[in-house]
């Protein structure tokens, strides 16, 4: 199994988030995440990348074999966990190029690699860009700087593209997407697929599923998930809506 | 959670030792210790000057023994004990030096271990190097080259052996020795420094650069530059600077003069790296320091790019006297400090002439427990119509233990003129740190991308050779200091 979380209990700022959590991430599965807001979707990404103010106070977390917690953010990021974050910052002055170029070599020396040459990377950059239909020149663009929301997130699935995850996570990647934007991140997706590497997609809507068809659906609620089903789950639930799982919960 | 392996990178980062703290075992001529007129006579006596040079240092001298040491900085700069230091420190020639094989094969290694290659054949880019040790030069490449165009590069001393009418129709015209406290100290004891002069019309065909190096114990240093362009004609200079690790504070007091006139162009470029002291604040170079350019020609131009992350203390205000009509002068400013370091400094831009323009971009970045100040004049005189000036100035927190402080000072003295100015104050947030986190960028190395990005205005004006060391001093300097 790629990802196994057993029992996770998060909080933030003394206060419980997670309450019991688990999952279970093969290599090469697609598993959907949705759930009301607040119910601590995001929450799960911050403990599984490792972000700081996020306490796990009971619990583990296996990823490729071994128990990340305690793990810096920037050695499971270079394990292969990415994360497509649901409000992508803005980093002044930094070219989304050098920034790259930062990442990508980062892993490479984590992983014993000599750095990419410029030209290699910049055949990389390209192809990548290819990828998602970025057409312009990144080396003037700073990091997520005066983005649209929607680009924002296209940028996202850009870097997730140039650092090949073994296990991508994508916050609400679908969120102000029109349908063009949709469609190229889902592609994107689709692309970077394959049989050794996994996603856990949170999303609010159905929608996004009929382009990245899930292995799996799981509903969150309280801190926990309260029920897991194939791809019909999502369309049950854009039917019923949440009360039907809080009433199902009670 | 575990341990945050933060803490661990401030320890490893905190515990790097400063780069360039080693000192050179080279024999040393030393004058004997304090200040008065006689020791003014043997400085003056050793460098074989003349008799008006002679002049010049006393008259500097009785003027400052009527001067305070200025308390007005946001400094916590000490009384200094003047007669304590030593104000002439040479490395010892072993024979009048004529080409590369005669200068000290330690003084070489010296510089080559700083990065400074005085040797030509090994230069490949377009750099010309006057390398000064503690008070003379030991070398300036290219001299030749230069010498092709009509362009004077050389040490100080030289240069009033070699151009004295040159140099006395400059010197003291910019910043005079009344001019303050520090002034009137440089004027009487300098040492050496670096004397430039791109005649009419010449665009000077290679980057100019001194490098200074402070190596002697309880030793001043008192370079004095001197720039001078002349009608149509350009040059970039860059100054780069070193000191070894001591305990004590050891004091700099520099001038540098620059004089355009009309239609001439000088981009002068420092980064400063002098020794900033130990993380307790132990020890650290007093840099004391009067810059000023003079637009005197019409449609002149001088511009000042600094970045300094070096120093225990930093007194300096690189300006501009824009005296000529349509003059530009220009101040691009990084300065980063860290642990106890303390920093006050900005610029001054006197607009005189008519429709003079000035540009000021200051980035403070304060981590640490240090205290960093912008301080700023622009002054527009009555006559200086249709002027115009912008300034912007940020700071940049890390952690709660340090400060920043801006203080600009505005005069403008009629009503045609535009005066604009912003400032910001921010912190690295955890988000951004996070973010990079999360692409495999460790925290060190974040925080220096983070930093060079909200630097990246001013570093982009620096000459290609400057621009990458600053943009690793500055990530250096900072490492570890986000916890
Ligand atoms: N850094 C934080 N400080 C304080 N509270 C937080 C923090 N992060 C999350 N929370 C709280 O944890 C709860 C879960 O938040 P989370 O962002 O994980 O929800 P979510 O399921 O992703 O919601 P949404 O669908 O709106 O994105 C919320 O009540 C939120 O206010
Ligand atoms: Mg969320």
């Amino acid at each position: 199994m790629l990802l196994n979380i057993k029992n996770l209990h998060v909080s933030v700022a003394g206060k419980e988030i997670l309450k019991g959590l688990n999952l279970g991430v093969n290599e090469g599965e697609i598993h959907a995440i949705m759930g009301p807001n607040g119910t601590g979707k995001s929450t799960l990404a911050a403990a599984i990348t490792g972000r700081e103010g996020y306490e796990i106070t009971e619990g583990e977390i296996w990823y490729k074999g071994k128990n990340i917690v305690g793990m810096s953010p920037e050695d499971r990021a270079n394990e292969g966990i990415f994360l497509s974050f649901q409000y992508p910052v803005e980093i002044p002055g930094v070219s989304i190029q050098n920034f790259m170029r930062t990442a990508v070599n980062s892993k490479r020396e984590y992983l014993g690699l000599p750095a990419l040459s410029t030209i290699e990377f910049m055949k990389m950059m390209k192809e990548k860009q290819a990828m998602v239909e970025i057409t312009e020149k990144l080396q003037n663009r700073f990091v997520n700087v005066g983005y649209s929301g929607g680009e924002k997130k296209k940028n996202e699935i850009f870097q997730m593209a140039m650092l090949e995850p073994s296990l991508a996570i994508l916050d609400e990647t679908d969120s102000g997407l029109d349908i063009d934007a949709l469609r190229i991140v889902a592609n994107g997706v689709n692309q970077l697929h394959n049989k050794d590497n996994s996603f856990v997609v949170i999303t609010h809507y159905q929608r996004l599923l009929d382009y990245i068809v899930p292995d799996f659906v799981h509903v969150m609620y309280d801190g926990r998930i309260v029920k897991s089903g194939g791809k019909h789950l999502a369309i049950e639930l854009e039917e019923k809506g949440y009360e039907w799982i809080k009433d199902m919960n009670l | 959670m575990e341990s945050n392996p933060k803490e661990n990178i401030i320890e490893e980062v905190t515990s790097k030792d400063y780069e360039f703290g080693f000192v050179t075992d080279i024999e040393t001529d030393f004058v004997p210790k304090g200040l008065n007129e006689d020791i003014i006579r043997l400085i003056s006596k050793k460098k074989e000057e003349p008799e008006w040079l002679l002049e010049f240092r006393l008259k500097a001298f009785r003027h400052w023994l009527t001067l305070k040491q200025p308390n007005w900085g946001h400094l916590d700069l000490p009384e200094i004990d003047y007669q304590d230091i030593i104000y002439y420190a040479a490395p010892r020639k072993r024979q009048e030096k004529q080409s590369l094989d005669e200068v000290d094969p330690e003084l070489l290694a010296t510089f080559d271990k700083l990065g400074i290659s005085l040797d030509e054949q090994k230069k490949l880019s377009g750099v010309a190097v006057d390398a000064v040790m503690d008070s003379t030069s030991v070398k300036t490449t290219f001299q030749e080259t230069l010498s092709k165009h009509g362009v004077i590069f050389m040490s100080f001393s030289e240069a009033v052996k070699q151009h004295p009418d040159l140099v006395r129709k400059y010197l003291g015209k910019v910043v005079p020795y009344t001019d303050n406290f520090f002034a009137a100290l440089n004027s009487a004891v300098f040492s050496d420094g670096s004397f430039c002069y791109i005649p009419k019309g010449v665009h000077c065909p290679l980057e100019l650069s001194t490098y200074f190096r402070i190596n002697a114990a309880n030793t001043g240093q008192f370079e004095r530059t001197l720039i001078v362009a002349d009608e149509g004609a350009y040059v970039s200079y860059m100054e780069g600077c070193t000191a070894p690790m001591r305990d004590e504070n050891q004091l700099h007091a520099a001038i540098v003069e620059i004089i355009a006139e009309t239609d001439a162009e000088v981009k002068y470029s420092t980064v400063q790296n002098w020794y900033p002291g130990d993380k307790e604040g132990k020890g650290g170079v007093y840099n004391l320091v009067t810059k000023r350019g003079l637009c005197r020609g019409d449609r002149s131009k001088i511009s000042w790019t600094q970045v300094e992350t070096g120093s225990a203390i930093t007194w300096k205000y690189p300006g501009c006297v824009l005296m000529g009509d349509n003059s530009i002068g220009e101040f691009y400013s990084v300065a980063v400090t860290n642990n106890y370091q303390q920093a006050d400094t900005g610029t001054k831009m006197i607009h005189l002439g008519k429709n003079t323009r000035s540009t000021i971009i200051s980035k403070g970045i304060s981590a640490g427990h240090s205290q960093n100040s912008y301080r700023g004049l622009v002054r527009v005189a009555p006559k200086a119509i249709n002027s115009r000036n912008y300034s912007q100035c940020d700071s940049l927190l890390m952690g709660d233990q340090c400060g920043a402080h801006t203080w600009p000072y505005v005069q403008c003295g009629n009503e045609s003129s535009i005066l604009e100015h912003e400032a910001t104050t921010s912190k690295i947030s955890e988000d951004q740190l996070f973010y990079c986190q999360q692409r495999g960028i460790p925290t060190e190395k974040a925080i220096g991308l983070i930093v060079n990005g909200y630097a990246k205005d001013v570093l982009n004006r620096l000459p290609m050779e400057f621009a990458v060391e600053a943009q690793k001093l500055l990530s250096i300097t900072l490492e570890g200091s986000v916890g």
